[in-house]
Order: structure tokens, then sequence, then C-alpha cells
């Protein structure tokens, strides 16, 4: 196989795997923070504004994670260097 | 399909380029800046008071409250800046639903930008607040071997404050541009309305975690005195 085809396959394929794992752990993450803090709101709902500040802070540094890995996908699809570099240096030939 | 607004070229003139981010950036300034110069030419204490009014007493005080809660200080020396941030974020990230609007937000120089300010922003609360030496010790706690942690803390912070926002944002256009490939009258307006909720909150968690960050520089210092006082002040409230 040819360096554009290896390349391609590569990016594809290391996309599709980083999106794809990255996405379990901050999903457990996230699932069991909501659960936790919705049996805190059941155990104390005169706490529930400071809870779900909290709540939505801590999702979005759990979430960070996911977000890495959804740019990196994207930077592999749209934006790889790699990509552009071989495609760059077989016009050139 | 371009993931970023950096890459739409408007006008070229010569080495200056400008770009669609450059220009929004502009325009939701300038909604900014004419909406609350409009609104606040006619403030007045009446019993019945305008509509603008009403709306930006609303945000004032709800944003001074939430900063109040987080930081457990008076929240004057941090409105402005903090209020900003969200206002900014939160607006340019609602316009979304104007057609033909990219959100500047979606792009990773408005994001990167946003997070210096907060970077070089926590410093200086820290600095002012509790003074030159006493600031710096903090980095050498809870001992001088922690120093490359705290710094690297301090830096990757800033990374994911601009990432997290950039890929939120970046997100909803990319994935609203895919699903209009596979079903394209019914299925966009539903990831539509989902990301205004998530440019709200992501205005909101940008804002509360830079708030966040400034009050962790500020307090070290007068936990003991302060908290005790809160603390006071808060049972009094309930009372």
């Amino acid at each position: 196989m040819d360096n554009v085809g290896l390349i391609g396959m590569a990016s594809i394929l290391a996309a599709a795997l980083c999106i794809g794992i990255g996405a379990i752990g901050p999903a457990i993450g996230e699932g069991r923070a909501v659960a936790q803090a919705l049996s805190s709101i059941a155990q104390q709902p005169d706490e529930t504004a400071t809870i779900t500040r909290t709540l939505f802070v801590g999702l979005a540094m759990v979430e960070s994670t996911a977000i890495y890995c959804f740019v990196v996908t994207m930077i592999l699809i749209f934006a790889n260097p790699f990509w552009n570099y071989v495609v760059a240096q077989s016009a050139g030939q | 399909m371009t993931i970023s607004p950096d890459g739409i070229i408007l006008l070229q003139w010569h080495d200056l380029a400008l770009n669609a981010t450059i220009l929004w950036t502009w325009i939701v300034m300038a909604v900014l800046v004419v909406g609350s110069w409009l609104v606040t030419r006619h403030f007045t204490t009446d019993v019945t008071i305008s509509r603008g009014q009403q709306l930006l007493e609303v945000l004032v005080t709800s944003m001074r409250d939430q900063i109040h809660d987080v930081s457990r200080q008076r929240a004057g020396p941090y409105l402005p800046f903090v209020g900003t941030l969200f206002v900014f974020i939160a607006v340019s990230n609602v316009l979304a639903i104007v057609p033909g609007y990219y959100p500047p937000t979606a792009s990773l120089s408005t994001t990167a930008a946003l997070a210096l300010c907060v970077f070089i922003a926590v410093p200086l609360f820290g600095i002012s607040h509790q003074g030159l030496r006493s600031y710096f010790t903090q980095y050498l706690r809870p001992t001088w071997f922690m120093l490359p942690f705290n710094i690297f803390g301090e830096l990757s912070r800033t990374l994911a404050l601009a990432v997290r926002l950039y890929g939120n944002m970046m997100s909803g256009t990319v994935i609203a541009g895919i699903l209009l490939s596979i079903a394209p009258l019914f299925f966009p307006i539903v990831m539509q309305t989902l990301g205004l909720l998530i440019g709200l909150i992501q205005a909101y968690i940008f804002a509360i975690l830079a708030m966040v960050y400034i009050a962790s520089a500020t307090r070290a210092q007068n936990t003991d005195v302060t908290s005790s006082s809160n603390e006071l002040n808060v049972e009094d409230n309930h009372g």
C-alpha cells in the first residue's frame, strides 16, 4: 500500500479508536456523578442550588477529557498535518 | 468542512485578513456595548421600570449572588471581569440561532485569548489581595517539592479552559453539519436547541471556573478570619 492510503487508513482508525475509547471513561464518571448528586438532592432538598452548581462544574471538569478526545479526532480527520504533507508531496511529484 | 471560523476569509488587504472570527467578535461586542448604552441611558428608580433595565438588573444581581456564593467574598471587585466573560460568551453562543452567524467561541483563537485573560487575572487579583510575597509562597505549599506541579497545574488548567469551550462550541457546529447530510429536515433543529443549552451552560461554567481560580488565589491567606465571619453572616441571612 502506498503512503497516502496507509496514512488515510491509520488516521481514520486512530480517530475512531480515540473517540470510541475516550468516551467510555467520562461517560461512566458523569453517570456516577449525576447518580450521586440526585441521591444527595433527594436526601437534602434544601441544598439543591449548591449541589447543582457543584455538579455542573464537576461535570465540566469530567467532560473535558472527552472533549480532548473529540478535538484530537477532529484534527485527525479534518486537519491532519501528515495527510496534508503526503498529499502535497505526491502532488509535487 | 471547516472546523474553525478562522479559515473563512472575508476580506484580504495585503497581509491583513479579516476572517469571520474577528468580524463576529466585533459585532457581538457592538451589540453588547450599544445595547447596554441604550438601556442605561434611561435608568430610573421609579416603581415601573423598562424591560431592558429589568433584564440588566436580573443579570447583574444574579451574577453578583453567584460570585458571592462561590468565593464567599464581596462580589464587587470580581463582578466586572467575571461578569464580562459570562455575558460575552453567553451572547456569542446564543446568537448561533441567527442564520449565517459563526460563533467566535467556536474558534480556538478566541477561547485561548479568553483563557489567557483568566491566566493573567488570577495572579493580579491574588497579588493585589494578599501581596507579592504571600502570593508566591503559595506555590511552595505544601512543600517546595510541589513547585513544578503547581506551575504545571496553572498552565494545564488554562489549556483546559480554552479547549473545553472550543471543543463544546465546535462540536455543536460540526455535529449539526454532519447530521444535515443524514437527516436534513427535522433533526438539526433538535440539535440546535441542545446547542443553545450547551452554549449557556458553557458560558456559566467558564465564568464559574474563572471565579473559582481567582477565589483560590485570593482566599488562601484569610481563611481563618473571613470564613468564620462569613458563616456568621450566612446564619444571619437565614435567620
